[in-house]
């Protein structure tokens, strides 16, 4: 049976974002940040967890989710909080990706409603994420306000593709860390939508519809915040 | 997006779930995305998909391998009695390959908890040419897709779930390479691959297995 393999982080330059997920201690306490504290930006999080010992309360309800599972504890609902959350970041950057390659129109016909229906359907997946941490009890995490280089419609094919395999492969890392099942199920309605998503684009950029094979990989939260790190606003 | 599309498989519309047909929850489930999706909407199905799984890990693995048979046998074997051309034919072979290593991981993933795999059902496929050929891939992908969201929370293996989820995201691409290639949209759930309970996939693939 094929384990899938962990993502190694390459080494990189000691910037916050690469401090952060290269420690553990601090991913624990970005979780937790971004589980409760209702810092003000994604950025906010990151200087949150790497500069501050700043204790936050954990006292957030814990009744959304014992209502659907029953058996969910108060740190399981800060470890999923803080998963919804950076799932929320990359969809606001997904979701912002999408505007502004329509506003470019780069893309007419079928492509352009087809880019069009993707960019909805992402903005769904915000929705949805941020009622989910705000039904567990937290605050949702703010919207980065991503910042992406829109030049033609080829460059615009190419990022779309690369942007939505790293979405999927962020879902796919993180469902064997969610706690709930509630929102496992929430998590991986939205996982394949990704894929789908990925695999449409892969036909227009003529590259693999499955790049990882019969098996798709996961990539961890520290893959994906350094791979996102240069669409952060 | 029409309502239509968001529906997308007609096929499905008359399904009743929770006593509502597919087409009017998933409608419903579109318009009232923004406010109460996340965990409400998808929370009942959940229940239902525990209540009405059990048996462990190796039982839900083997529900998957039987639906991985059917997926390997329809391309690697349907797929070569039909005349298939171009982008069809490429994808048949391409992903009977990968369905084929599905069926092996699943079948040393179910030994290695101790269970015994399922023997390779008998299956009848009615296509009969590469439209209905790839009609019925659709609609087997897709099922694929609504099956593994169902069954993946029951089950209590961290390394079994990112398994399925390795398999699941596989599925989905698949699904939408198909649907593209029909005309149809890659996404025909909307922003949400809703997941099937196994009630739901037995009934929907029931009828392709002999009997």
């Amino acid at each position: 049976m094929p384990n899938p393999p962990n993502d190694e982080v390459a080494p990189q330059p000691v910037g916050l974002v690469e401090r952060l997920v290269r420690d553990d201690l601090d991913r624990k306490r970005f979780l937790k940040m971004a589980g409760t504290a209702g810092a003000a930006s994604f950025g906010a999080f990151v200087l949150a967890a790497c500069g501050s010992s700043k204790t936050s309360s954990t006292s957030s309800t814990t009744a959304a989710t014992t209502a659907a599972t029953g058996t969910s504890s108060a740190s399981a609902t800060t470890t999923d909080i803080g998963i919804l959350n950076y799932a929320l970041t990359l969809e606001y950057l997904e979701t912002e990706f999408y505007a502004k390659v329509l506003a470019a129109k780069l893309y007419k016909g079928k492509v352009g409603a087809l880019l069009a229906d993707f960019g909805r359907e992402e903005k769904t997946h915000v929705e949805a994420l941020k009622g989910a941490v705000e039904k567990m009890g937290g605050t949702p995490a703010a919207n980065p306000n991503g910042k992406f280089p829109i030049e033609n419609a080829n460059q615009v094919a190419e990022l779309a593709y690369t942007v939505e395999n790293l979405g999927a492969a962020a879902y796919l890392g993180q469902a064997p860390l969610i706690q709930s099942p509630a929102v496992l199920a929430t998590a991986l309605s939205i996982h394949t939508v990704e894929a789908r998503h990925a695999s449409t684009l892969g036909t227009l950029v003529k590259k693999s519809l499955t790049p990882d094979g019969a098996f798709a990989k996961p990539a961890s939260m520290e893959t994906v915040l350094a791979a996102v790190k240069p669409f952060l606003g | 997006m029409t309502a239509q599309e968001i529906i997308g498989n007609p096929e499905l519309e008359g399904l009743e779930v929770n006593g509502l047909t597919r087409s009017s929850f998933i409608l419903r489930g579109a318009l009232a995305a923004g406010a109460v999706y996340g965990t409400t909407l998808v929370g009942p199905f959940v229940s239902q998909a525990l209540a009405e799984t059990g048996g462990g890990d190796a039982e839900i693995l083997n529900f998957a391998l039987t639906l991985e048979y059917l997926e390997s046998a329809f391309y690697n074997e349907k797929g070569k009695e039909v005349s298939l051309s171009g982008t069809a034919k490429s994808y048949a072979a391409m992903f009977g390959a990968q369905e084929a290593e599905h069926v092996a991981a699943l079948t040393s993933a179910i030994k290695s908890l101790g269970g015994t795999p399922v023997a390779k059902p008998q299956f009848v496929f009615p296509v009969s040419d590469e439209k209905t050929f790839l009609a019925l891939a659709s609609a087997l992908e897709n099922t694929g897709v609504g099956a593994y969201n169902g069954a993946a929370p029951s089950l209590s293996s961290k390394e079994v779930l990112a398994t399925a989820g390795s398999i699941v995201q596989i599925e989905g691409r698949h699904a939408a390479a198909i649907d593209l290639l029909i005309n149809r949209s890659p996404t025909p759930n909307g922003g949400f691959d809703l997941p099937l309970t196994k009630a739901e996939v037995l009934a929907k693939i029931g009828p392709l297995v002999k009997k």
